[in-house]
């Protein structure tokens, strides 16, 4: 008889495989390579590239994919381009229907999908069985309900949405990205990963037996190529990304020039920060699903361990005896916590990472035992002796290796949790409410979990901050990522240049740059010629140069703007038009001047633009934030902070109303801004500082840089101090050289296509979406519960 | 080791990372055939088998002794491969005045373990309660299961709770006590580990739950807390104390989950009937139902199982 009962008194785990006959037999039935699925059908790629599909558990072949070519592309945007006709005007209740039978559809083959995508990408089956499938079944459900509630909403979709996913959650990120997109009415040209496309297939095949509409999803293999085929196709309207920021980088350079919406989910290097009064033991386990989910390959893992000193000993003893107990091996055994890394490319980039934090003297630790040999397996393995300029504590190594860093006060946990270009996540264990709730909006990043970790759900909003990317996924924050929101146009016939001689202002006036609340002339010495409509000179206007910018943006980070609260705000506005509103005759006859506009439509605009102020100051506390209600005993807040610094760069047209448009926005939602006056509007926007003067705006919160018309675009978009930039302009390529320029921090941007925005519009949508812009999500998880 | 009321007030536990770890945890460990067998003959070795019916009777007794001794057939042992009294039971457990009955049907390597102390309230004279023990131990008992008093809890009064329990101890001179926390009467777990952590500084041997008379009794949550209060004194003092799970565990599923809680937190070192007893009445049945399935690959007639 067995000796494993014979010897019961020492119990030990043996092995508890998941059985996978069904997924081979599948995979094994599978066209070798794989057809594309295209148009509701399986049609074979025009191209004869090919990649290898491995088992990293194994190492071991499963089988060939096929690279999309330039034809397969084309064939596939086109089907999607052609089913959007009608899909964009299905019935949102029949689009409803569709997306629940997705669901459905999960549920019912949810362990083979678990066990395709162990298979595939090497993660354990009891995260695919218990976490990614169960999220990927809920996505749908969830959208389900909002492709029947947007139909309220009256929003338009988008058109085609090229969706580019990577490898770390296969079906969960397809998830993400078709479900909204599909919902909000849009059609789809999606790529899955090289390394992992297998459920993408098979979701292909539920997609069939949904009766998806032909071209609605398109789901197409290949390497970076085939996606950059897809991102440059003239017809992908939308590109959905969620990769590395590299490639991030690249896409919004190359998509510039066609101006596309883009949303980026990228890297990260998420602080996970512990302090003394933390459950310890908890906070451990928090680490390990942190850090050791998913082989640490997740971009929200929580990479940077940030502990208080007086705990720092004990903490670590804790982690490494908790380290000793976690299993490393096949993935398809249900008693693993870790798998397989990805490819044999990964684990090649972990173990040199590694050695490269040796070197630099970080000290390594990895539990005594030894990994199995057979298949592409890392141990879980900490660094210690690290500080914030150690290599291991700044560069995403996306493997199982976490770097520990100590702090000693909150303020000194936030200055080292925020030291770094990303952005996306960070935990904080605390069991002291108070400290918590503070440190969390102190936290540069778009997802915070309050004693938790790596928390998902369709209700909640998930993306980054900073270099970790733009846009949200998930909750009502993500799915206004797939609707259309162009700003209205000007109709033409409003636009006539009053020929009517106007007084021109006195010639005694000397506009001045406006920096940190002070009058200041430019650092180059040059002024350039303020003319009027009728092209007669009016006065020199400051000519800003790059050293100006340089002291605008420390001006604009050293504001107070930033410890205002909204009620403050929303006054200063309210105050700020009070004293704008008093000066009606000097801007009646700067607009008659200089926009040429006759004397009814300068009252106009001058009316509205103090009614625009009046509109962001009550919106100053009253454009908030949401709880939404992830099924957990808790609550996430998404709460809408500012963008940061925002430099905007105004237009010609309607330009008071324009710049107190732009301004009170920025303003209201706690931005620190530089405005930057279009060429020929600069007297207006110089005229305005003597309003700020008097209307307790504080000093930095609202600088002024006139300049030559694209003088300083460069400057502005280049500048890794700025976090937004704004840019008005009714030129195409200037609008998409100033967006290829921001991928250096990658900064907000927001260049609306206009070739004359209606100003003038005062529809909710058209206001708020300055507000949108000049704002964005954090979503702060707080399970809760004694 | 001295009372550190510093310590005590220290203690910090958040439920709902708790819980995480509870609801993944079992979903990360899973003991299949031969193992689960082998996981499940150790279950049996560890169960204090109980019955503390206010109609218990010597006759009750006497048949649980005997399932004790013989926790399964020798049909299924022959087919497990075991030779007869290669597995017994880790204790019984039965009520003060049962102890002598116990006592003559039981073989010398079965302890009698007996709840004293006015169970399961615990809330007769201290005097009495006492007594009891005293008593108890006359009559054969080899361990004590005392109840502690929740009220100094809830007041956390560890000053009280602590002198109680050490004077319990004194009592059972040098046999074990197992201190009943009544984990569904302290309601929150910060309560349950802060209870925990006093009781094993009085020197109680074991902690256990509760009395299976409480709407809660053992389940992950709580018994997760314990293990780590566990875990914590015997960093700071290299003394291992036991743990008690009772009430409530009656699958050989359930069984299971705690065995891998324990097996995680604190390891195989504990997984023995020192360290680890499971409080259970019914719990032994299901058990013996999963073994019969594991040898003849069909589920048992259940009257075929005899019963305690």
């Amino acid at each position: 008889m067995s000796k494993i009962i014979k010897n019961f008194k020492n119990i030990s785990y043996g092995p508890a495989p998941e059985d996978s006959k069904d997924v081979m037999s599948w995979i094994n039935s599978l066209n070798n390579p794989n057809f594309l699925f295209i148009n509701g059908k399986w049609l074979k790629s025009k191209s004869s590239k090919k990649i290898k599909v491995i088992n990293p558990a194994t190492n071991k072949k499963l089988t060939t994919l096929a690279v999309s070519n330039k034809s397969d592309v084309n064939q596939a945007v086109s089907a999607a381009k052609k089913a959007f006709a009608s899909w964009s005007k299905t019935s949102s209740d029949s689009r409803a229907k569709y997306l629940y039978a997705l669901a459905r559809l999960i549920q019912k083959h949810s362990r083979f999908l678990s066990v395709l995508e162990t298979i595939d990408n090497g993660k354990p089956i009891r995260e695919t069985r218990d976490i990614d499938i169960p999220l990927v079944a809920r996505h749908f459900y969830y959208h389900a309900g909002w492709a029947k509630k947007i139909d309220t909403y009256k929003q338009k979709p988008i058109g085609v949405i090229g969706q580019i996913i990577p490898w770390n959650f296969p079906l969960l990120m397809l998830a993400w990205k078709i479900a909204p997109a599909i919902a909000a009415g849009n059609t789809v040209v999606l790529k899955p990963a090289e390394f992992t496309s297998l459920t993408a297939l098979y979701f292909a095949e539920l997609c069939q037996k949904a009766r998806i509409p032909k071209g609605v999803i398109n789901i197409i293999t290949g390497d970076g190529s085939t996606g950059e085929l897809i991102t440059s196709h003239v017809d992908t309207k939308k590109i959905a990304f969620t990769g590395s920021t590299d490639v991030g980088k690249k896409i919004i350079q190359s998509t510039a020039t066609q101006e596309k919406k883009l949303t980026m989910e990228l890297g990260g290097k998420s602080p996970f920060i512990v302090f003394e009064d933390a459950d310890l033991d908890s906070a451990v386990e928090g680490v390990v699903d942190a850090i050791w989910f998913n082989q640490g390959q997740v971009c929200c893992a929580g990479s940077r361990l940030l502990v208080q000193e007086s705990v720092e000993k004990l903490f670590i003893k804790k982690l490494k005896s908790r380290m000793e107990k976690l299993r490393v091996g096949n993935p398809l055994d249900k008693s693993i916590d870790i798998g397989a890394i990805v490819a044999p490319v990964q684990l090649k980039k972990i173990q040199s990472i590694v050695k490269k934090g040796e070197r630099e003297g970080s000290k390594l630790w990895q539990p005594s035992w030894a990994c199995p040999t057979d298949g592409l397996f890392y141990p879980p393995s900490i660094f210690t002796n690290v500080s914030p300029s150690s290599f291991i504590a700044q560069v995403e190594i996306f493997g199982p290796v976490l770097s520990i860093l100590s702090f000693r006060t909150p303020s000194e946990a936030v200055s080292i949790a925020n030291n770094t270009p990303y952005g996306l996540a960070a935990s904080i264990w605390s069991e002291n409410i108070n400290l918590a709730l503070d440190i969390a909006p102190k936290i540069k990043a778009g997802v915070i979990w309050i004693n938790s970790t790596n928390l998902f759900d369709a209700a909640c909003g998930f993306g980054g901050y900073k270099e970790s990317g733009f846009g949200r996924e998930g909750g009502s924050e993500g799915i206004r990522a797939y609707h259309d929101k162009t700003l209205p146009e000007s109709p033409k016939s409003s636009i006539k240049i009053n020929q009517n001689k106007v007084a021109l202002p006195s010639i005694d006036t000397t506009p001045k740059l406006y920096v940190g609340g002070k009058q200041k002339r430019p650092d180059s010495g040059y002024s350039f010629n303020q003319m009027s409509a009728q092209k007669e000179f009016i006065c020199d206007i400051a000519r800003a140069n790059r050293k100006d910018v340089r002291d605008a943006v420390e001006a604009a980070s050293k504001s107070k703007i930033g410890t205002l609260n909204n009620f403050n705000r929303s006054q200063i506005l309210f105050y700020l038009a009070e004293n704008l509103s008093q000066r009606k005759e000097t801007f009646v006859n700067l607009l008659m001047s200089i926009a040429g506009v006759n004397k009814i439509d300068a009252l106009k605009e001058f009316e509205q633009s103090c009614q625009r102020i009046f509109y962001y100051a009550s919106m100053a506390d009253k454009f908030e934030g949401n709880i939404h209600n992830p099924p957990i005993r808790g609550l996430t807040l998404a709460v809408k902070e500012p963008i940061g610094i925002i430099a905007s760069l105004m237009c010609e047209y309607k330009p008071l109303l324009s710049l107190t448009t732009t301004i009170s926005s920025l303003f209201a939602n706690g931005n620190a801004s530089l405005i930057v006056p279009s060429e020929n509007a600069s007297l207006i926007a110089t005229s305005l500082y003597q309003v700020f003067e008097t209307s307790d705006i504080p000093a930095g919160s609202i600088n002024i840089l006139t300049t030559k018309n694209n003088e300083l675009n460069t400057i502005l978009a280049q500048h890794e101090n700025i976090d937004g930039i704004w840019s008005f302009s009714n030129n195409s390529n200037i609008r998409s050289d100033i967006i290829k320029d921001t991928v250096f921090n990658l900064k907000r941007y927001w260049c609306p296509k206009n070739n004359r925005i209606d100003w003038s519009n005062e529809s909710e949508d058209f206001l708020n979406e300055f507000l949108n812009e000049s704002s964005q999500v954090k979503n702060i998880w707080i399970p809760y519960g004694e | 080791m001295n009372l550190d009321t510093d310590l005590v007030s220290n203690i910090r536990i958040n439920l709902s990372a708790i819980e995480r770890r509870t609801s993944t945890l079992t979903k990360r460990r899973s003991v299949k055939k031969e193992y689960q067998a082998a996981w499940l003959l150790k279950a049996i070795s560890l169960i204090d088998l109980t019955t503390l019916s206010g109609d218990d009777t010597a006759g009750k007794v006497e048949r649980l002794c005997e399932k004790a001794k013989r926790p399964i057939s020798h049909d299924l042992l022959d087919r497990l491969g075991l030779n007869q009294g290669e597995i017994q039971v880790g204790a019984v457990c039965v009520y003060h005045h049962l102890i002598k009955e116990a006592k003559k049907n039981l073989p010398k390597n079965i302890p009698i373990a007996a709840v004293s102390t006015g169970f399961p309230a615990g809330l007769s004279s201290f005097k009495t309660r006492k007594l009891e023990i005293t008593e108890s131990i006359k009559n054969g008992a080899d361990e004590i299961d005392i109840v502690i008093n929740r009220g100094f809890v809830l007041q956390n009064n560890w000053k009280k709770l602590y002198e109680e329990v050490a004077d319990f101890k004194k009592a059972a001179k040098n046999k074990h006590i197992k201190a009943i926390l009544g984990v569904g009467d302290l309601e929150t777990l910060r309560n349950v580990a802060k209870a925990s952590m006093v009781c094993m500084m009085a020197g109680a041997d074991f902690i256990k739950t509760s009395t299976g008379k409480e709407t809660i009794n053992a389940n992950l949550n709580n018994s997760l807390v314990m293990l780590r209060m566990i875990r914590e004194f015997y960093q700071m003092t290299g003394k291992k104390i036991g743990f008690k799970p009772a009430g409530g565990i009656s699958t050989a599923k359930t069984v299971i989950e705690f065995l891998i809680l324990v097996m995680e937190e604190l390891g195989n070192d504990w997984i023995n009937p020192k360290y680890l007893r499971i409080g259970a009445s019914s719990l032994l049945i299901d058990i013996e139902r999963q073994l019969y399935h594991f040898a003849l690959g069909r589920y048992a007639n259940k009257e075929k199982l005899a019963i305690g």
